[in-house]
């Protein structure tokens, strides 16, 4: 467990204030407060249609939110175009995996890096030095983010033929270069095995030890929830029922009757 | 190292630059081989891979439907039309203009309604080029000539030195502006933009979230289609010497949707062959004229069945990224 990096309160990256979103009658986020810190990996959980994804949804501008704010890196970032968000350095990846499929999985990643580079319509079109010159650095960066997810060996395979397992990471690496400090997971480890699923864990826990690198991820795998977050919050109909460390939250009678009970009667 | 690139990039990029080299040797020498009339019909042939070309941008590489691309074609050649025939401006310095003339007009009436997805920004489309017909019919500040057109267009000439007057000379006028094209064009596919366009036509979610400009990245793609449909223009008005509306109907905009969908969206070659396939078509079917369509729609119907992915798809994987690498060899020093 992820103890040595403690919640420490004085170092915010992401926190939302109020954050509300409406669906015609359905509040699917009712005025959340969550605070994610510097370094740390946090978990948000609850049962289906708890409002996660939408709270990912806001976060990463996909939707404008009726009411209350997100500050990340204590700039207000509510209602801004998800690729000025990118720019500013939140990146994510999608429950059901959205990549680019009929492209190389080396341009998948190479996409990534569009955000840090500047070559414009002039330079493109004459292929000027500098345009190349930044063009085999993306090239660069691009294979090295594939090595890190183990798949530089897939560079020029299409990213709809490489196995499910290894798509989630090309996802992840495709994240990973727009260079972004806080990394977005929704359910990482859904449809993964459980090697794979292990692997992931430890390939988060190495991201976030190496690089200046926060993580705020869903996740419906209590093993993941519980094996590698520094911090859950738990949402039930849109609304924060709980948080704290991960074995507080386990015996949380709360979250028990809202979650984690339900589980267990099913199993 | 110098082994394995001729192994494993050599070989296979020699290929890959044969056939284009092949391509534009056939086409230089085919005119000096041929009657005016074959000519003529080469010349078709290049205005419909211009406007095939200018097509693909926005339906092959960014995946827009637009079946309205007629009106970028007449904007350009009415631009040429009006102000040669008026003002006497010479027609070579109108094709630039023109081409800022079919952009600008694909800018304001593209903005409003970019975020249309799929067949949405289709009807849009199919009603913006009909209205652009429509206007012209109207006769709008007594500019356009009506249903009649307009009349007189000059060749493009500089000075008179070098008149562009017989066939051979606007075959060759035509074909090199689709070289040049061409070239800008694959320059732009192994760039960033090219990366970003292709983004949005596999997931434009997942290409918002990765940091691209949608919005703008979709516009650039309509407004260098335009400019190129409006090239495309310049050089039919000067060749016909009138245009009139019925240059520009629906069908038209349709033949530039086959030619794609032939081809393979987003590839270059492939615009080739399905401009090949529109212009010559109805040339080899000549003598059986009354089954001509049926014939036409037929094909069509297989096509889509058995190639899917079109006649030429574009190729992506080792073979695409190996120049590139070189590239980076070159940049390097």
């Amino acid at each position: 467990m992820g103890l040595s990096r403690a919640h420490a309160a004085n170092d915010t990256v992401l926190s939302t204030k109020g954050l509300t979103k409406v669906f015609g009658g359905l509040k699917a986020v009712d005025s959340l407060d969550l605070e994610v810190h510097r370094g740390e990996i946090l978990s948000l959980i609850g049962p289906n249609g708890a409002g996660k994804t939408t709270v990912f949804n806001v976060v990463t501008g996909i939707y404008t939110p009726e009411a209350g704010e997100v500050i990340f890196d204590g700039r207000p970032i509510t209602g801004m175009k998800p690729h000025r968000i990118v720019s500013l350095g939140i990146a994510r990846t999608f429950q059901n995996i959205r990549l680019f499929p009929d492209m190389t999985c080396l341009e998948n990643v190479m996409a990534g890096q569009h955000v840090r580079s500047r070559a414009g319509f002039l330079s493109s079109l004459f292929r000027t030095p500098g345009m190349r010159r930044e063009e085999a650095q993306i090239e660069r960066t691009a294979m090295e983010r594939l090595s890190q997810v183990g798949l530089e060996r897939f560079a020029h395979d299409l990213a709809k033929n490489i196995a499910y397992g290894s798509q989630r990471m090309l996802e992840i690496a495709r994240a990973l270069a727009t260079e972004p400090r806080l990394l977005v997971l929704d359910e990482p480890s859904s449809g993964l095995n459980p090697k794979e699923t292990r692997d992931l864990m430890s390939f988060l826990e190495g991201l976030i030890q190496n690089d200046d690198l926060t993580i705020l991820l869903i996740e419906h795998d209590m093993n993941v929830v519980m094996g590698i977050s520094d911090w859950v919050v738990v949402m039930d109909d849109g609304v924060k029922i709980a948080e704290g460390r991960p074995e507080d939250i386990y015996h949380d009678p709360l979250v028990i009757e809202a979650y984690l009970g339900r589980e267990s009667e099913e199993g | 190292m110098r082994d394995l690139q001729n192994l494993s990039g050599g070989g296979l990029r020699s290929a890959r630059l044969l056939a284009p080299l092949a391509f534009a040797c056939l086409v230089t020498a085919y005119p000096f081989a041929v009657s005016d009339y074959l000519i003529d019909i080469g010349f078709f042939f290049g205005i419909y891979a211009l406007l095939g070309l200018s097509l693909n941008i926005v339906l092959g590489e960014v995946g827009l439907f637009d079946l309205g691309h007629a009106g970028f074609y007449a904007i350009g050649a009415y631009v040429t039309a009006v102000l040669n025939t008026r003002y006497q401006v010479p027609v070579l310095v109108l094709m630039p203009v023109s081409c800022l003339a079919a952009a600008l007009f694909a800018y304001l009436v593209c903005s409003p309604i970019i975020h249309l997805k799929g067949d949405y920004l289709c009807i849009v489309t199919i009603g913006m080029g009909e209205i652009v017909r429509l206007a012209l019919i109207n006769n709008p500040f007594d500019l356009t000539g009506g249903p009649n057109g307009v009349f007189g267009i000059d060749f493009p000439r500089v000075g008179n030195l070098l008149v562009v007057d017989s066939s051979i000379e606007y075959y060759f006028l035509v074909w090199i502006t689709v070289g040049v094209s061409i070239a800008g064009l694959v320059s732009l596919q192994h760039s960033r933009i090219g990366r970003a366009w292709n983004c949005i036509r596999e997931d434009a979610v997942a290409a918002q979230a990765t940091g691209i400009n949608v919005r703008a990245y979709k516009l650039l793609a309509f407004v260098l289609g335009a400019a190129l449909a409006g090239a495309a223009g310049n050089i039919y008005a000067s060749k016909l010497m009138c245009v009139s509306p019925e240059s520009f109907t629906f069908w038209e905009s349709c033949l530039m949707f086959c030619i794609v969908l032939i081809g393979g969206m987003g590839s270059i070659p492939g615009v080739i062959v399905g401009a090949a396939f529109i212009s010559l078509f109805p040339e080899i079917f000549r003598p059986f004229a009354m089954y001509r369509m049926l014939v036409f729609g037929s094909i069509m119907i297989v096509m889509m069945m058995v190639r899917p992915g079109g006649f030429w798809p574009r190729k992506r994987g080792a073979v695409t990224l190996r120049p590139l690498m070189e590239d980076t060899a070159d940049g390097a020093v």
